[in-house]
Protein backbone atom coordinates (compact mmCIF):
# COMPACT_ATOMS: atom_id res chain seq x y z
CA UNK A 1 0.00 0.00 0.00
CA UNK A 2 1.48 3.58 -0.72
CA UNK A 3 1.35 6.57 1.03
CA UNK A 4 -1.61 8.85 0.93
CA UNK A 5 -2.18 12.46 1.64
CA UNK A 6 -4.89 14.96 1.66
CA UNK A 7 -4.04 18.03 -0.07
CA UNK A 8 -7.40 20.27 -0.65
CA UNK A 9 -10.67 20.74 1.35
CA UNK A 10 -14.07 22.23 0.57
CA UNK A 11 -17.23 22.31 1.81
CA UNK A 12 -20.76 24.32 1.73
CA UNK A 13 -22.43 26.09 4.77
CA UNK A 14 -24.85 23.49 6.03
CA UNK A 15 -28.75 24.79 6.31
CA UNK A 16 -31.68 25.28 3.84
CA UNK A 17 -30.46 25.91 0.51
CA UNK A 18 -32.86 27.02 -1.01
CA UNK A 19 -31.76 28.69 -4.03
CA UNK A 20 -29.06 25.43 -4.57
CA UNK A 21 -29.69 22.24 -6.07
CA UNK A 22 -27.80 18.94 -5.04
CA UNK A 23 -25.47 19.43 -8.47
CA UNK A 24 -24.96 23.21 -7.11
CA UNK A 25 -23.98 22.13 -3.96
CA UNK A 26 -21.45 18.91 -5.08
CA UNK A 27 -20.23 21.07 -7.43
CA UNK A 28 -19.35 23.92 -5.47
CA UNK A 29 -17.44 22.08 -2.34
CA UNK A 30 -15.58 19.95 -5.00
CA UNK A 31 -14.35 23.06 -6.84
CA UNK A 32 -13.50 24.75 -3.15
CA UNK A 33 -11.82 21.69 -2.54
CA UNK A 34 -9.54 21.39 -5.60
CA UNK A 35 -8.79 24.91 -5.69
CA UNK A 36 -7.43 24.45 -2.33
CA UNK A 37 -5.41 21.82 -3.18
CA UNK A 38 -3.97 24.41 -5.98
CA UNK A 39 -4.27 21.66 -9.02
CA UNK A 40 -6.32 21.26 -11.66
CA UNK A 41 -9.37 20.23 -12.57
CA UNK A 42 -7.64 17.91 -15.05
CA UNK A 43 -5.38 16.42 -12.37
CA UNK A 44 -8.23 14.70 -10.96
CA UNK A 45 -8.79 10.77 -11.90
CA UNK A 46 -11.59 9.63 -10.15
CA UNK A 47 -14.14 11.62 -7.82
CA UNK A 48 -16.46 9.31 -5.20
CA UNK A 49 -19.27 10.67 -4.28
CA UNK A 50 -21.21 9.67 -0.24
CA UNK A 51 -24.90 9.98 -0.98
CA UNK A 52 -27.41 7.91 0.50
CA UNK A 53 -31.08 9.52 -0.16
CA UNK A 54 -30.63 11.36 -3.57
CA UNK A 55 -32.86 8.58 -5.93
CA UNK A 56 -35.94 9.51 -3.02
CA UNK A 57 -35.56 12.40 -1.99
CA UNK A 58 -34.78 14.10 -5.46
CA UNK A 59 -35.54 11.37 -8.05
CA UNK A 60 -31.72 11.26 -8.71
CA UNK A 61 -29.24 8.42 -8.75
CA UNK A 62 -25.91 8.15 -11.35
CA UNK A 63 -24.28 11.27 -9.00
CA UNK A 64 -20.81 10.07 -10.78
CA UNK A 65 -21.34 10.91 -14.38
CA UNK A 66 -23.38 13.91 -13.19
CA UNK A 67 -20.59 15.82 -11.26
CA UNK A 68 -17.72 14.39 -13.50
CA UNK A 69 -20.00 16.36 -16.19
CA UNK A 70 -20.80 19.71 -13.78
CA UNK A 71 -16.93 19.74 -12.99
CA UNK A 72 -16.07 19.44 -17.36
CA UNK A 73 -14.30 16.45 -16.81
CA UNK A 74 -16.13 13.65 -18.14
CA UNK A 75 -13.83 10.43 -19.07
CA UNK A 76 -12.92 10.12 -15.58
CA UNK A 77 -13.56 7.42 -13.09
CA UNK A 78 -16.66 8.46 -10.65
CA UNK A 79 -19.88 6.57 -8.73
CA UNK A 80 -21.42 7.09 -5.77
CA UNK A 81 -20.95 5.09 -2.56
CA UNK A 82 -23.87 4.52 -0.17
CA UNK A 83 -23.87 3.26 3.39
CA UNK A 84 -26.59 5.25 4.83
CA UNK A 85 -25.29 7.38 7.29
CA UNK A 86 -21.62 6.36 6.99
CA UNK A 87 -21.80 6.94 3.06
CA UNK A 88 -19.07 10.44 3.37
CA UNK A 89 -16.47 8.00 5.48
CA UNK A 90 -17.12 4.99 3.02
CA UNK A 91 -16.82 7.74 0.21
CA UNK A 92 -13.95 8.48 1.69
CA UNK A 93 -12.65 4.97 2.20
CA UNK A 94 -12.33 4.21 -1.45
CA UNK A 95 -10.46 7.32 -2.22
CA UNK A 96 -7.85 6.12 0.12
CA UNK A 97 -8.18 2.29 -1.33
CA UNK A 98 -7.87 3.87 -4.87
CA UNK A 99 -4.61 5.94 -4.36
CA UNK A 100 -2.48 3.42 -1.79
CA UNK A 101 -3.55 0.42 -3.82
CA UNK A 102 -1.62 2.78 -7.16
CA UNK A 103 -4.36 2.69 -9.40
CA UNK A 104 -4.99 6.22 -9.14
CA UNK A 105 -2.74 9.38 -7.96
CA UNK A 106 -5.31 12.19 -7.32
CA UNK A 107 -8.71 11.25 -6.46
CA UNK A 108 -11.92 13.44 -4.96
CA UNK A 109 -13.47 12.22 -1.90
CA UNK A 110 -17.19 13.78 -1.61
CA UNK A 111 -20.00 13.56 -0.09
CA UNK A 112 -23.81 15.80 -0.55
CA UNK A 113 -27.14 15.72 0.51
CA UNK A 114 -29.87 17.68 -0.13
CA UNK A 115 -33.07 17.05 2.58
CA UNK A 116 -35.00 20.30 2.68
CA UNK A 117 -36.42 20.15 -0.42
CA UNK A 118 -38.81 17.24 0.97
CA UNK A 119 -41.39 17.72 3.94
CA UNK A 120 -40.30 15.83 7.43
CA UNK A 121 -42.20 12.94 6.85
CA UNK A 122 -40.72 12.19 4.06
CA UNK A 123 -37.59 12.87 4.93
CA UNK A 124 -38.40 10.33 8.24
CA UNK A 125 -39.64 7.34 5.49
CA UNK A 126 -35.62 8.26 3.70
CA UNK A 127 -33.85 7.58 6.63
CA UNK A 128 -35.75 4.74 7.39
CA UNK A 129 -33.82 3.10 4.65
CA UNK A 130 -30.99 2.56 6.78
CA UNK A 131 -32.45 -0.28 8.33
CA UNK A 132 -34.77 -3.15 7.43
CA UNK A 133 -37.85 -2.61 5.87
CA UNK A 134 -39.58 -5.55 5.70
CA UNK A 135 -39.35 -5.94 8.97
CA UNK A 136 -38.26 -2.80 10.98
CA UNK A 137 -39.98 -0.13 8.89
CA UNK A 138 -42.79 -2.41 8.09
CA UNK A 139 -44.84 -2.02 11.49
CA UNK A 140 -43.85 1.71 11.81
CA UNK A 141 -40.78 2.54 13.26
CA UNK A 142 -38.62 5.43 12.49
CA UNK A 143 -34.83 5.84 12.69
CA UNK A 144 -34.98 8.20 15.38
CA UNK A 145 -37.16 5.46 17.21
CA UNK A 146 -34.53 2.59 16.96
CA UNK A 147 -31.99 4.68 18.73
CA UNK A 148 -34.23 6.07 21.08
CA UNK A 149 -34.37 1.73 21.91
CA UNK A 150 -31.05 2.12 22.63
CA UNK A 151 -31.16 5.24 24.68
CA UNK A 152 -33.73 3.93 26.93
CA UNK A 153 -32.11 0.80 27.46
CA UNK A 154 -28.96 2.56 28.19
CA UNK A 155 -30.22 4.62 30.63
CA UNK A 156 -31.73 1.38 32.57
CA UNK A 157 -28.71 -1.04 31.77
CA UNK A 158 -26.01 1.38 33.58
CA UNK A 159 -28.52 3.49 35.85
CA UNK A 160 -27.36 7.20 33.94
CA UNK A 161 -29.94 10.17 34.45
CA UNK A 162 -31.15 11.97 30.74
CA UNK A 163 -29.73 15.17 31.88
CA UNK A 164 -25.67 13.38 31.84
CA UNK A 165 -26.42 12.39 28.24
CA UNK A 166 -28.54 15.45 27.01
CA UNK A 167 -25.20 16.82 27.85
CA UNK A 168 -23.52 16.41 24.97
CA UNK A 169 -25.44 18.25 22.88
CA UNK A 170 -24.88 21.37 24.98
CA UNK A 171 -21.43 20.85 24.09
CA UNK A 172 -21.98 20.62 20.63
CA UNK A 173 -23.80 23.86 20.30
CA UNK A 174 -21.41 25.50 22.28
CA UNK A 175 -17.81 25.06 19.74
CA UNK A 176 -20.77 24.99 16.71
CA UNK A 177 -21.19 29.21 17.29
CA UNK A 178 -17.44 29.09 15.65
CA UNK A 179 -18.06 27.09 12.51
CA UNK A 180 -19.04 29.98 9.83
CA UNK A 181 -20.29 26.52 7.85
CA UNK A 182 -22.46 24.92 10.75
CA UNK A 183 -26.11 25.01 10.51
CA UNK A 184 -26.91 26.25 14.19
CA UNK A 185 -24.21 28.83 15.32
CA UNK A 186 -25.92 29.46 18.39
CA UNK A 187 -25.67 27.75 22.09
CA UNK A 188 -28.23 25.88 23.78
CA UNK A 189 -28.58 24.87 27.68
CA UNK A 190 -29.57 21.94 29.03
CA UNK A 191 -32.80 23.13 30.14
CA UNK A 192 -33.36 24.19 26.41
CA UNK A 193 -32.54 20.41 25.40
CA UNK A 194 -34.48 18.64 28.13
CA UNK A 195 -38.02 21.00 27.68
CA UNK A 196 -37.50 20.99 24.10
CA UNK A 197 -40.80 18.48 21.75
CA UNK A 198 -40.33 14.86 22.32
CA UNK A 199 -39.55 13.30 18.90
CA UNK A 200 -39.23 9.35 20.24
CA UNK A 201 -39.15 9.02 23.61
CA UNK A 202 -36.90 9.60 25.21
CA UNK A 203 -35.51 11.66 22.14
CA UNK A 204 -35.83 15.31 22.38
CA UNK A 205 -35.53 17.22 19.30
CA UNK A 206 -32.43 19.17 20.84
CA UNK A 207 -30.83 15.60 21.42
CA UNK A 208 -30.91 14.85 17.34
CA UNK A 209 -29.15 15.95 14.83
CA UNK A 210 -31.15 18.31 12.17
CA UNK A 211 -32.06 18.20 8.66
CA UNK A 212 -29.95 20.42 6.28
CA UNK A 213 -28.66 20.70 3.07
CA UNK A 214 -25.10 20.22 2.24
CA UNK A 215 -21.74 18.93 0.30
CA UNK A 216 -18.12 18.51 1.60
CA UNK A 217 -15.05 17.61 -0.44
CA UNK A 218 -11.15 16.55 -0.08
CA UNK A 219 -8.64 16.09 -2.76
CA UNK A 220 -6.65 13.09 -1.58
CA UNK A 221 -3.16 11.66 -3.58
CA UNK A 222 -0.12 9.66 -3.79
CA UNK A 223 3.90 10.60 -2.67
CA UNK A 224 4.78 10.56 -5.94
CA UNK A 225 1.72 13.25 -7.15
CA UNK A 226 2.75 15.45 -4.29
CA UNK A 227 6.74 15.47 -5.15
CA UNK A 228 5.70 15.64 -8.86
CA UNK A 229 3.21 19.23 -8.14
CA UNK A 230 5.61 20.29 -5.38
CA UNK A 231 2.87 20.00 -3.03
CA UNK A 232 2.61 21.00 0.34
CA UNK A 233 2.01 17.39 2.37
CA UNK A 234 0.86 18.22 5.56
CA UNK A 235 -1.36 15.85 6.65
CA UNK A 236 -1.29 11.84 5.61
CA UNK A 237 -4.22 9.71 6.04
CA UNK A 238 -2.52 6.69 8.75
CA UNK A 239 -5.59 4.66 8.62
CA UNK A 240 -8.75 3.84 6.83
CA UNK A 241 -10.85 1.26 8.10
CA UNK A 242 -14.85 -0.05 7.76
CA UNK A 243 -16.70 -2.54 9.65
CA UNK A 244 -20.49 -3.79 9.99
CA UNK A 245 -22.69 -5.00 12.41
CA UNK A 246 -25.73 -7.28 12.08
CA UNK A 247 -28.09 -5.15 10.41
CA UNK A 248 -30.84 -4.09 12.89
CA UNK A 249 -31.43 -4.52 16.72
CA UNK A 250 -33.28 -7.89 16.61
CA UNK A 251 -30.08 -9.28 16.05
CA UNK A 252 -27.65 -7.51 18.61
CA UNK A 253 -27.17 -9.10 22.11
CA UNK A 254 -26.01 -5.72 23.53
CA UNK A 255 -27.85 -2.68 21.50
CA UNK A 256 -25.99 -0.28 23.96
CA UNK A 257 -22.47 -1.13 21.96
CA UNK A 258 -21.78 -0.15 18.56
CA UNK A 259 -20.24 -3.44 17.54
CA UNK A 260 -18.46 -2.15 14.22
CA UNK A 261 -17.09 0.75 16.17
CA UNK A 262 -14.94 -1.48 18.34
CA UNK A 263 -13.77 -3.44 14.82
CA UNK A 264 -12.75 -0.71 12.36
CA UNK A 265 -11.85 1.76 15.48
CA UNK A 266 -8.91 -1.81 16.92
CA UNK A 267 -8.14 -2.56 13.01
CA UNK A 268 -7.26 1.51 12.72
CA UNK A 269 -5.53 1.62 16.02
CA UNK A 270 -3.27 -1.28 14.82
CA UNK A 271 -2.76 -0.12 11.15
CA UNK A 272 -1.51 3.64 12.70
CA UNK A 273 0.38 1.59 15.26
CA UNK A 274 -1.37 4.36 18.24
CA UNK A 275 -4.00 3.77 20.86
CA UNK A 276 -6.52 6.38 21.61
CA UNK A 277 -4.28 8.26 24.15
CA UNK A 278 -2.13 8.90 21.25
CA UNK A 279 -5.67 11.30 19.61
CA UNK A 280 -5.70 14.94 20.19
CA UNK A 281 -8.64 15.06 17.91
CA UNK A 282 -11.59 13.21 17.54
CA UNK A 283 -14.94 13.66 15.30
CA UNK A 284 -17.69 11.38 16.40
CA UNK A 285 -20.66 10.51 14.65
CA UNK A 286 -23.15 11.93 17.47
CA UNK A 287 -26.56 11.94 15.13
CA UNK A 288 -28.18 11.56 18.79
CA UNK A 289 -26.60 12.86 22.17
CA UNK A 290 -27.07 8.79 23.28
CA UNK A 291 -24.49 7.84 20.43
CA UNK A 292 -22.19 10.58 21.23
CA UNK A 293 -21.72 9.30 24.52
CA UNK A 294 -21.83 5.16 23.34
CA UNK A 295 -18.87 6.44 20.12
CA UNK A 296 -16.88 7.52 23.23
CA UNK A 297 -17.19 3.93 24.82
CA UNK A 298 -16.49 2.14 22.10
CA UNK A 299 -13.83 3.96 20.66
CA UNK A 300 -11.63 3.42 23.99
CA UNK A 301 -11.80 6.62 25.69
CA UNK A 302 -14.64 5.48 28.69
CA UNK A 303 -15.53 1.87 30.26
CA UNK A 304 -18.97 0.94 29.34
CA UNK A 305 -21.74 3.22 31.01
CA UNK A 306 -19.36 5.82 31.98
CA UNK A 307 -19.13 8.16 28.53
CA UNK A 308 -21.15 10.66 29.52
CA UNK A 309 -18.32 11.26 32.71
CA UNK A 310 -15.59 12.69 29.76
CA UNK A 311 -18.77 15.33 28.83
CA UNK A 312 -19.25 16.38 32.81
CA UNK A 313 -15.87 16.40 33.41
CA UNK A 314 -14.62 18.96 30.65
CA UNK A 315 -12.67 16.18 28.96
CA UNK A 316 -14.23 17.36 25.57
CA UNK A 317 -13.45 20.55 25.45
CA UNK A 318 -10.50 22.32 23.52
CA UNK A 319 -8.10 21.84 26.64
CA UNK A 320 -9.81 18.47 27.32
CA UNK A 321 -7.85 15.19 26.91
CA UNK A 322 -10.08 14.24 24.24
CA UNK A 323 -11.57 17.39 22.32
CA UNK A 324 -14.14 16.18 20.37
CA UNK A 325 -16.56 18.10 17.64
CA UNK A 326 -15.11 21.03 17.68
CA UNK A 327 -16.67 22.12 14.83
CA UNK A 328 -20.14 21.22 16.43
CA UNK A 329 -20.64 17.71 15.67
CA UNK A 330 -23.83 16.35 14.01
CA UNK A 331 -25.95 18.42 16.14
CA UNK A 332 -25.22 21.84 15.39
CA UNK A 333 -22.70 21.75 12.44
CA UNK A 334 -25.36 19.55 11.37
CA UNK A 335 -26.01 16.46 9.31
CA UNK A 336 -26.83 16.29 5.70
CA UNK A 337 -26.22 12.28 5.62
CA UNK A 338 -23.78 11.42 3.25
CA UNK A 339 -21.86 14.38 3.45
CA UNK A 340 -20.90 14.26 7.02
CA UNK A 341 -18.42 12.07 7.30
CA UNK A 342 -16.72 14.39 4.78
CA UNK A 343 -17.25 17.39 7.03
CA UNK A 344 -15.99 15.68 9.93
CA UNK A 345 -12.38 14.43 7.96
CA UNK A 346 -12.25 18.38 6.86
CA UNK A 347 -12.51 19.24 10.30
CA UNK A 348 -9.72 17.26 11.08
CA UNK A 349 -7.65 18.00 8.57
CA UNK A 350 -7.57 21.86 9.61
CA UNK A 351 -6.94 20.87 13.14
CA UNK A 352 -3.68 19.66 11.79
CA UNK A 353 -3.10 22.44 10.00
CA UNK A 354 -3.44 24.52 12.22
CA UNK A 355 -6.65 26.18 10.80
CA UNK A 356 -9.38 25.55 13.49
CA UNK A 357 -9.55 29.45 14.47
CA UNK A 358 -10.98 29.67 18.01
CA UNK A 359 -11.82 25.93 18.16
CA UNK A 360 -7.98 25.03 17.53
CA UNK A 361 -6.25 22.82 19.66
CA UNK A 362 -2.72 23.24 20.32
CA UNK A 363 -0.51 21.26 18.64
CA UNK A 364 -2.77 18.86 17.24
CA UNK A 365 -0.68 16.05 15.42
CA UNK A 366 -3.26 13.12 15.32
CA UNK A 367 -6.88 13.27 14.49
CA UNK A 368 -9.56 10.42 14.40
CA UNK A 369 -13.14 11.08 12.44
CA UNK A 370 -15.32 8.29 13.18
CA UNK A 371 -18.75 7.65 10.59
CA UNK A 372 -21.71 5.66 11.44
CA UNK A 373 -24.33 4.29 9.10
CA UNK A 374 -28.19 3.07 10.44
CA UNK A 375 -27.96 2.14 13.65
CA UNK A 376 -24.05 1.25 13.63
CA UNK A 377 -24.53 -1.61 10.60
CA UNK A 378 -21.61 0.01 8.98
CA UNK A 379 -19.35 1.95 11.22
CA UNK A 380 -15.96 3.90 9.18
CA UNK A 381 -12.53 5.74 10.55
CA UNK A 382 -10.07 7.53 9.34
CA UNK A 383 -7.02 8.49 11.02
CA UNK A 384 -5.27 11.43 10.21
CA UNK A 385 -1.75 12.64 10.90
CA UNK A 386 0.27 16.22 10.41
CA UNK A 387 3.60 15.35 8.66
CA UNK A 388 4.51 18.78 7.70
CA UNK B 1 -44.36 10.66 -2.28
CA UNK B 2 -44.55 7.57 -1.02
CA UNK B 3 -42.43 4.29 -0.92
CA UNK B 4 -42.84 2.24 -4.40
CA UNK B 5 -45.69 -0.17 -3.80
CA UNK B 6 -45.72 -3.38 -4.68
CA UNK B 7 -48.17 -6.39 -4.14
CA UNK B 8 -45.63 -9.22 -4.43
CA UNK B 9 -43.50 -7.74 -2.62
CA UNK B 10 -46.04 -7.73 0.42
CA UNK B 11 -47.61 -11.16 -0.87
CA UNK B 12 -44.43 -12.91 -0.26
CA UNK B 13 -43.62 -12.42 3.18
CA UNK B 14 -47.27 -13.32 3.73
CA UNK B 15 -46.65 -16.21 5.96
CA UNK B 16 -44.10 -14.64 8.33
CA UNK B 17 -45.93 -11.68 8.99
CA UNK B 18 -48.83 -13.03 9.68
CA UNK B 19 -48.15 -16.07 11.79
CA UNK B 20 -44.74 -15.43 13.28
CA UNK B 21 -42.37 -17.91 11.34
CA UNK B 22 -38.81 -17.93 12.06
CA UNK B 23 -35.69 -19.99 11.83
CA UNK B 24 -34.08 -21.90 14.21
CA UNK B 25 -30.34 -23.09 13.44
CA UNK B 26 -30.17 -27.03 13.83
CA UNK B 27 -26.08 -26.90 15.07
CA UNK B 28 -26.64 -24.51 17.58
CA UNK B 29 -30.35 -24.49 18.43
CA UNK B 30 -30.48 -19.73 18.21
CA UNK B 31 -34.37 -18.67 16.50
CA UNK B 32 -34.18 -15.97 14.49
CA UNK B 33 -37.13 -13.47 13.69
CA UNK B 34 -37.18 -12.76 10.42
CA UNK B 35 -35.80 -16.22 8.92
CA UNK B 36 -32.72 -16.86 7.36
CA UNK B 37 -30.35 -19.11 5.81
CA UNK B 38 -27.30 -18.40 7.67
CA UNK B 39 -26.43 -18.39 11.24
CA UNK B 40 -25.38 -15.41 12.33
CA UNK B 41 -23.97 -17.15 16.13
CA UNK B 42 -22.20 -20.21 14.88
CA UNK B 43 -22.17 -19.94 10.69
CA UNK B 44 -24.39 -23.16 9.83
CA UNK B 45 -26.34 -23.26 7.03
CA UNK B 46 -28.35 -25.86 8.11
CA UNK B 47 -31.55 -23.58 9.51
CA UNK B 48 -35.34 -24.59 9.46
CA UNK B 49 -38.29 -22.83 9.53
CA UNK B 50 -39.91 -22.84 13.12
CA UNK B 51 -43.27 -21.48 14.81
CA UNK B 52 -41.95 -19.03 17.32
CA UNK B 53 -43.43 -18.51 20.62
CA UNK B 54 -46.07 -15.69 20.89
CA UNK B 55 -45.27 -14.21 24.77
CA UNK B 56 -42.65 -12.31 25.52
CA UNK B 57 -41.69 -9.28 27.40
CA UNK B 58 -40.33 -5.40 26.64
CA UNK B 59 -36.85 -4.91 26.81
CA UNK B 60 -36.86 -1.20 25.53
CA UNK B 61 -39.24 1.22 23.97
CA UNK B 62 -40.56 4.35 22.63
CA UNK B 63 -43.25 6.36 21.35
CA UNK B 64 -43.39 7.54 17.96
CA UNK B 65 -44.69 10.85 17.46
CA UNK B 66 -43.07 11.93 14.12
CA UNK B 67 -43.98 9.34 11.73
CA UNK B 68 -43.64 8.47 8.28
CA UNK B 69 -46.78 9.10 6.29
CA UNK B 70 -48.83 6.24 5.91
CA UNK B 71 -48.54 6.18 9.81
CA UNK B 72 -49.72 9.54 10.72
CA UNK B 73 -53.18 8.74 11.85
CA UNK B 74 -51.92 6.11 14.54
CA UNK B 75 -49.42 8.91 16.33
CA UNK B 76 -48.49 8.70 19.25
CA UNK B 77 -47.75 5.06 18.68
CA UNK B 78 -45.48 2.40 20.89
CA UNK B 79 -42.64 0.68 19.04
CA UNK B 80 -40.75 -2.07 21.37
CA UNK B 81 -38.18 -4.23 21.28
CA UNK B 82 -39.34 -7.88 22.26
CA UNK B 83 -37.85 -10.82 23.44
CA UNK B 84 -40.02 -13.52 22.60
CA UNK B 85 -39.83 -16.80 25.63
CA UNK B 86 -37.93 -18.44 23.34
CA UNK B 87 -35.35 -15.99 23.47
CA UNK B 88 -36.02 -14.88 19.58
CA UNK B 89 -36.03 -10.81 19.55
CA UNK B 90 -37.62 -8.56 17.30
CA UNK B 91 -39.16 -5.31 17.08
CA UNK B 92 -43.17 -4.79 16.99
CA UNK B 93 -45.64 -1.91 17.43
CA UNK B 94 -47.67 -2.41 21.02
CA UNK B 95 -51.54 -2.68 20.73
CA UNK B 96 -54.24 -1.65 23.23
CA UNK B 97 -52.06 -0.35 25.44
CA UNK B 98 -51.42 3.76 26.33
CA UNK B 99 -48.32 5.18 25.65
CA UNK B 100 -47.85 6.02 29.37
CA UNK B 101 -48.93 2.63 30.52
CA UNK B 102 -45.89 0.68 29.18
CA UNK B 103 -42.79 -0.09 31.50
CA UNK B 104 -39.60 -2.30 30.77
CA UNK B 105 -40.52 -5.74 31.28
CA UNK B 106 -43.61 -5.83 30.54
CA UNK B 107 -45.20 -9.49 29.62
CA UNK B 108 -46.88 -9.25 26.55
CA UNK B 109 -48.63 -11.48 23.71
CA UNK B 110 -48.62 -11.74 19.81
CA UNK B 111 -51.85 -10.43 18.05
CA UNK B 112 -52.61 -10.30 14.41
CA UNK B 113 -53.74 -6.40 13.33
CA UNK B 114 -53.84 -4.90 9.81
CA UNK B 115 -51.00 -2.64 9.77
CA UNK B 116 -51.38 -0.46 7.40
CA UNK B 117 -53.01 0.69 3.96
CA UNK B 118 -51.63 1.16 0.26
CA UNK B 119 -52.22 3.97 -1.13
CA UNK B 120 -52.27 3.84 -4.78
CA UNK B 121 -54.54 0.17 -4.63
CA UNK B 122 -55.85 0.49 -1.47
CA UNK B 123 -54.22 -3.20 -0.43
CA UNK B 124 -54.67 -3.05 3.28
CA UNK B 125 -51.64 -4.57 4.64
CA UNK B 126 -51.91 -6.80 8.08
CA UNK B 127 -49.05 -8.28 10.45
CA UNK B 128 -48.17 -8.94 14.11
CA UNK B 129 -48.73 -6.44 16.41
CA UNK B 130 -48.43 -7.14 20.72
CA UNK B 131 -50.53 -6.30 23.56
CA UNK B 132 -49.96 -6.53 27.10
CA UNK B 133 -51.35 -9.76 29.18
Amino acid sequence: MRRVFVIGTGLTKIGEHWDKSLRDLLTEAILMAVDDASIALNDIEAVYVGNMSSGYLQSQEHLGSLVATWLGIPGIAACKVEAACASGGASFHQAYLAVASGLYDCVVASGVEKMTDAITSDVTSALIMADDQEYVAYIGATFVGLNALVYRHYMEKYNVKQEKIAAFSVHCHKYAKYNPYAQFRKEVTLEDVMSSPMIADPIHLLEAAPIGDGAAAIVLCSEDFVSKLKLNREVEVLASTMATDAFSLYDREDITTLKATRIAAEKAYKIAKISPEDINVLEVHDAFSILGVIHLEDLGFAKKGEGWKLVEEGELEVDGKIPTNLFGGLKARGHPIGATGIYQIVEVTWQLQGKAGKCQVDNAEIGLAQSVGGVGGTVVINILKRVG
Amino acid sequence: MMVVESVPRYWRERKYRYRLIGSECKKCGKRYYPPRRVCLNCGSRELVEVKLVETGKVVSYTVIRVPPKEFQGLTPYVIALIELDDGTRLLSQLTDVAPEEVSTGMKVVATFRRVKEQSRDGIIEYGIKFKPI
